[in-house]
């Protein structure tokens, strides 16, 4: 059973886009900013659960968690140094210092502790349960089940909670969010937060499944992360999911019959389909699930 | 017992001065009404007194307690509620999370609650559509939702900025019912209006501001059969 492998592969690849595209929409919702550091924010988080295994002995769960929670204040913390003050400023000023954030965490993070790539630790090893007569690898189920977790929290999150209702008022308008006696600058931190801890998550699962890391690993999937999020529509939370994994099961299946070189390639060939067809993305303009 | 003095601000949008030397009072338990032409920095007034921008000279008293300058959320808390021109619901949420947005700042659960049914109680078609992402409401529909979310902030002073705006004769003679039930109920009202007749007919004093300056105040009798307002702003009859 090939074909339920395949997708099963292409659904994990895809979950994971899904999780960093997430941080991605979010963000752009709240503060019209395409956060491109956001890509290595998500490094930062593979590199965070390496270290919290292989150094402090961390159980995989606990890894996961602790790299969520750091990668979130990261996340705060750019926010704060560089964003907050340019909320005024023209877009491409924010833009391009997004990139220099990019730049900096990339070349800082490899002045800090070298270039060299790590071998993530096999925590699961070749574990596999079988499906309809397929073997599927066991990382495969766990990356499944770790986003649809995630998922499923970010929309409790998002429409249940009272900092979920805030960030949805804050996306909308803001100044009628002030009027509610909203605190919008605790608002967009917290937006920040749930989107890197939610790229921090993608970073660990990511080295799982590939078992290779390194400080420019970011730097693709942030791309097609961003895809996938203009894929599904760019602000809008479900969008981001659905676009996500369609972008997963494409490159899956563009590798699949034979064309691995232009797995890559894949990605960009959809955005510049959308970008000429559909730029408002799958869920398009009248979506009300804006964030 | 003075609610709200405003003395003497000056207000400017980068380089442009909006409001000058703008004193205005409201009492406690009142209806005042600010009526004057587009333009004439009536809403740049109430956007002062909640905190979405900041006087550069002057003061404002609310209850004795300065709050010029005072962000927001504050002044919200301090029990000034404020409903903009243009209603600006939150169109992506419902009917029911808007109004629990009203209500951020809150933490009685049960006097939310309570709230929450009075004003589905004065605005019975909110009840309808409480389900409905506000976004689909009809523009009378969404000013109610609009008053029914700054009301649940439990406000001692309301800001009303044209209430009446775009809305067929028969919805504004609803909102204007409502405004002077708001006010039976105790809530102070600062009400911002175009449609001068209808702002005089419920509000007891009120203040003419035309380019940024107070320009005549008085009662509401004084004012409806002044010759100045008749000329400008009640259609000259
Ligand atoms: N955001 C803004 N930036 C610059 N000027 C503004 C802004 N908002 C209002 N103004 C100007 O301030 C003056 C008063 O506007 P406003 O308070 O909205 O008037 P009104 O509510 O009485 O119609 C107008 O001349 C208007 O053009
Ligand atoms: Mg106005």
């Amino acid at each position: 059973m090939e074909i339920i492998q395949q997708i099963l592969n292409g659904i994990s690849v895809g979950s994971i886009y899904a999780l960093i595209a997430l941080g991605y929409t979010m963000v752009y919702g709240i503060i019209k900013l395409i956060n491109f550091a956001h890509g290595d924010v998500f490094m930062l988080g593979a590199f965070i659960g390496f270290y919290a295994i292989t150094q402090f002995q961390m159980n995989f769960f606990v890894a996961l968690i602790f790299s969520m929670a750091i990668t979130a204040l990261i996340g705060v913390l750019i926010e704060r140094i560089a964003y907050k003050r340019l909320r005024n400023a023209t877009r491409i000023a924010a833009l391009i210092t997004a990139i220099g954030v990019s730049l900096l965490i990339e070349y800082g993070f490899i002045y800090i502790r070298g270039a060299q790539p790590e071998a993530y630790p096999d925590v699961f090893g070749r574990q596999s349960v079988s499906l309809f007569g397929a073997t599927i690898d066991m990382k495969a189920v766990l990356i499944l089940s770790v986003s649809v977790i995630l998922m499923l929290l970010l929309q409790f999150i998002v429409h249940k909670t009272k900092t979920g209702k805030a960030m949805r008022a804050v996306s909308h308008d803001t100044e009628a969010a002030k009027l509610m006696g909203i605190n919008v600058d605790n608002t967009i931190s917290a937006t920040f937060a749930i989107g890197s801890a939610l790229a921090g998550a993608a970073g660990v699962i990511f080295g799982l499944y590939y078992t290779k890391i390194d400080p420019l690993m970011g730097v693709i999937p942030g791309l097609k992360a961003f895809v996938a999020a203009v894929l599904g529509g760019i602000g809008i939370i479900p969008g981001a999911m659905v676009g996500g994994l369609i972008l997963g099961l494409v490159e899956t299946f563009v590798s699949a019959i034979g064309f691995s070189l232009w797995r890559d390639a894949a990605a960009f060939i959809i955005l510049i389909l959308i970008l000429i067809f559909r730029p408002s993305g799958i869920f398009g303009k009248n979506s009300r699930e804006k964030v | 017992m003075t609610m709200l003095a405003v003395k003497d601000i000056d207000v400017y949008y980068g380089n442009i001065q909006a409001l000058k030397g703008v004193t205005v009072t409201v009492e406690e338990g009142e209806i005042v009404t600010l009526i004057g032409a587009n333009g004439a920095g009536k809403s740049t007034l109430l956007k002062t007194l909640s905190g979405l921008l900041k006087p550069k000279s002057g003061s404002i008293e609310f209850l004795g307690n300065s709050i010029a300058g005072k962000p927001a959320q504050g002044i919200v808390k301090s029990g000034i509620s404020h409903v903009p021109e243009g209603r600006r619901v939150f169109a992506n949420l419902t009917v029911e999370e808007n109004l629990e947005l009203g209500a951020f700042l809150r933490k009685d659960k049960k006097g939310i609650e309570a709230d929450m049914k009075k004003v589905y109680d004065t605005f019975p078609r909110l009840l309808e559509r409480r389900k409905q992402m506000s976004g689909t409401l009809s523009g009378g529909e969404q000013q109610m939702l609009a008053m029914g979310r700054a009301i649940m902030a439990k406000p001692k002073l309301l800001l009303l900025d044209e209430p009446s705006m775009g809305l067929a004769p028969l919805m504004v003679k609803t909102i204007f019912e409502v405004v002077k039930d708001i006010n039976e109920q105790g809530t102070t009202i600062l009400l911002v209006e175009q449609n001068a007749n209808m702002a005089l007919s419920v509000a007891s004093r009120g203040y003419v501001i035309e380019t940024g300056k107070v320009v005549l105040s008085g009662s509401a009798d004084e004012l409806q059969s002044s010759e100045e307002v008749r000329k400008a702003y009640l259609g000259g009859h």
